[in-house]
């Protein structure tokens, strides 16, 4: 499954390619994509696992750059 | 401004008037004896932690969740120690111009992203339907197939549709680029995301909203960037090894000369500490994308959807373009441009016929006026391309087919038609259906199709059907090959003379005819397998039966209001508008912004590693190291917002 959420607050270019970077590395993530442009989360996971897969993004994600909201 | 951008402002402001006051203090004498030691540290400290706190703040959680190599972090690492070395107002100055830097740039991306963003916006919020003799707004996303909307004066139009009622003109730059306002009446074709402009329309909807041409464009560009240029890649991976790089530099230069040659520890932990403020890659993280993104933008300003950086970038290195002629670079509508009878063929052949021909002739026809009316009568009830334009021809002489003079037809495949029109027997049909009757005709050797025309078994004349160039194509081409587009190539399925005639008027350098739509991908390929160097193929068609040479080159343009969606699809370049002459304008924005994009890689590496020798010999401070990171990342920022504008 393919889904899109914005994000709020990423601030700079380099803590999104280190968001893409970690969430690549989660298991059951097959794609993703952070926009620093367009503000812009783009993840492609499992279908059953999705949300477990989404919180565990979120929890990586806070670690990278806790200023940075995922919202959904 | 945002919220967040106005109170750092408020603070740099602040902290500005605070150092300033403390620095004319210490220059005037005021401390005395106290300047230059410790005392002064808790004043100083008062402005620095006013600009700095969130920084300090910020390092201090990256470092417990495990990210140390980040610019906050080296940021504190670099104005501690400046403070080590008693360099109080320069610590606090340094975090205080870092700052100035981080708002600017931030507000300079938020600028481009809006601009960005606004000329995306193209997405129609609402749709009026009439609920019991009152329009209701609704979601465009829940109004089904077949509904009635409104659409009043200044609305964008929501769905695709036809027209049922009203007329208006209808802004189409947001699609196409094109800035005449186009005109929309009962029965024609409407596209979602175009703005109507003095009238009110009532539109039946064909399509749902996710299918209508506005969600798709929105989609294709959303998804742009995720496609990466190579450039960008190289740019990330680069990125993921110059920070750990020149931190190890830094801490190497703290403590390794102060070994060997001795001396203060501490002038060497200052200049470890401007490597530390050089070490992110900011500056090309940030300008890289963005170029990338507004080229992308200035494209789609054109009526030009690239469906990514790497193909931008493949584009400006297009070397080879090959066009699919029919709906490309003609209009896919069949024409008559030429009528001869028998006589006009006769004079200019100078063949002489027996005598009493002319007579029988006569009783059938007396001219080209009538030649055109038995083939259009003959072609009544014909539902092909070509009868379709001889009876529009006759229409366009002012005449209306009377319809019952026609009597029985019959066609013959691969052929043409032998019909009765008036008890007399009409043949139309190409040059093998003359043999088949044995018909005593003149061949034309003209460009197009010829549809030959005999009654009761006598040669008439002929009628020359032919595809229209499009406008603009020989100016296109023209432009492509000053683009620095070195070959164009055609590709066409008709007759050899009607694809050389088009060739010549064109400029076409190749031209291969008489092609089975298989035929073509062999072709792409040969040509493909021919492209020396970095030289790019395109290849441009309306995606009828090509669509599997639009997959297999380097770039495959489609058209996109005349081509399928299936086109559309596997295109990577996308023209609103049909109009070839937009290929030579998107080569030349990308040439453009694969121009800034060196540039600002040269530009950021180059001053860069300049400050970093620099610091590394005590000859660059603090100053110009934070003018290194930030200064470049802002200059990078208003190189790349040039990529926004269309060459």
């Amino acid at each position: 499954m393919k889904k899109k959420f914005k994000l709020e607050d990423l601030d700079c270019a380099n803590c999104a390619a280190k968001m893409e970077e970690a969430i690549k590395k989660i298991a059951g993530v097959s794609d993703v994509n952070v926009s620093f442009m367009a503000q812009k989360l783009m993840i492609e996971a499992d279908d059953d696992r999705f949300e477990e897969i989404m919180e565990e993004v979120i929890r990586v994600c806070a670690k990278v750059e806790p200023d940075c909201r995922i919202l959904r | 401004m945002t919220k967040k951008q106005k109170d750092m402002l408020k603070r740099i402001i602040l902290s500005f008037v605070l150092l300033a006051v403390l620095m004319i203090c210490e220059h005037m004498g005021l401390f005395g004896a106290l300047a230059g030691t410790w005392f002064l540290l808790p004043f100083y400290a008062v402005p620095y932690l006013i600009i700095g706190y969130d920084i300090i703040c910020k390092a201090a959680r990256n470092i417990r969740n495990g990210q140390i190599f980040d610019e906050n972090f080296l940021m504190m690492l670099a104005t501690f120690g400046a403070f080590g070395v008693k360099e109080y107002a320069e610590a606090a100055a340094v975090m205080l111009f870092y700052q100035v830097g981080e708002l600017f740039q931030s507000y300079a991306v938020g600028k481009s992203r809006q601009s960005i963003a606004d000329m995306m916006d193209i997405c129609p919020e609402y749709a009026n339907i009439e609920q019991e003799g009152a329009l209701v707004q609704v979601e465009p996303d829940d109004v089904e197939v077949g509904s009635i909307i409104i659409v009043k004066p200044g609305e964008r139009i929501p769905l695709d549709g036809i027209v049922v009622e009203g007329e208006s003109y209808v802004d189409t730059a947001a699609l196409t680029g094109e800035s005449v306002p186009r005109k929309a009446s009962a029965g024609e074709e409407i596209f979602s995301g175009c703005v109507n402009g003095s009238g009110t329309l009532k539109i039946r909807t064909t399509k749902e909203f996710d299918d209508s041409t506005v969600a798709k464009i929105l989609e294709l560009v959303e998804n742009a960037g995720s496609k990466k240029a190579k450039t960008e890649k190289f740019i990330t991976r680069f990125a993921k090894y110059y920070t750990p790089f020149v931190t190890t530099a830094a801490i190497l230069l703290a403590f390794i000369p102060p070994l060997i040659l001795g001396g203060g520890l501490g002038k060497w932990i200052g200049r470890a500490c401007t490597f530390l403020v050089i070490s992110c890659p900011c500056a090309l993280v940030i300008s890289v994308p963005l170029g990338f993104f507004g080229g992308i933008g200035a494209a789609s300003r054109l009526g030009v959807l690239v469906k990514g950086g790497n193909f931008l970038e493949a584009v400006a290195e297009m070397t080879t373009i090959v066009f699919d002629k029919t709906g490309t670079l003609t209009k896919g509508e069949f024409r008559v441009t030429k009528i001869l009878t028998a006589a006009d063929i006769a004079e200019a052949g100078k063949v002489m016929e027996g005598g009493g021909a002319e007579e029988k002739r006569a009783a059938c026809c007396d001219g080209s006026r009538t030649l055109l009316e038995l083939a259009a009568l003959g072609e009544a009830y014909s539902n092909h391309p070509i009868a379709a334009s001889i009876r529009e021809a006759y229409e366009a002489a002012g005449e209306k087919p009377d319809m019952s003079r026609v009597g029985e037809a019959e066609e013959i495949a691969g052929y043409g038609i032998c019909v009765r029109v008036d008890g007399l027997e009409v043949l139309l049909g190409n040059e093998k259906l003359m043999q088949l009757k044995e018909i005593r005709y003149q061949p034309i050797s003209d460009a197009g199709t010829i549809v030959y025309a005999a009654c009761e078994k006598r040669f008439l004349g002929a009628l020359v059907i032919s595809d229209v160039v499009k406008e603009g194509a020989a100016e296109a081409i023209r432009d492509m090959k000053q683009a620095g587009v070195k070959k164009c190539v055609m590709l066409t399925g008709d007759r050899r003379q009607a694809a050389d005639a088009v060739a010549t008027e064109l400029g076409i350098d190749e031209v291969h005819a008489e092609l089975l739509p298989a035929d073509k991908v062999t072709i792409a390929e040969k040509l493909l397998a021919g492209q020396r160097g970095k030289g790019k193929l395109a290849f441009a068609g309306d995606g009828i039966n090509d669509a599997p040479v639009l997959t297999r080159a380097d770039i495959g343009i489609a058209m996109g209001s005349m081509g399928s969606d299936a086109a559309i699809e596997a295109a990577d370049v996308v023209l609103m508008d049909d109009d070839v002459r937009k290929i030579a304008a998107v080569v030349r924005c990308a040439r453009k912004t694969l121009r800034i994009v060196k540039q600002n890689i040269v530009f950021a590496l180059v001053v860069k590693a300049l400050v970093l020798i620099l610091g590394a010999f005590g000859l660059a401070n603090m100053w110009e190291a934070v003018f290194a990171d930030v200064g470049v990342a802002v200059l990078a920022i208003m190189n790349a917002m040039r990529a926004l504008k269309a060459p």
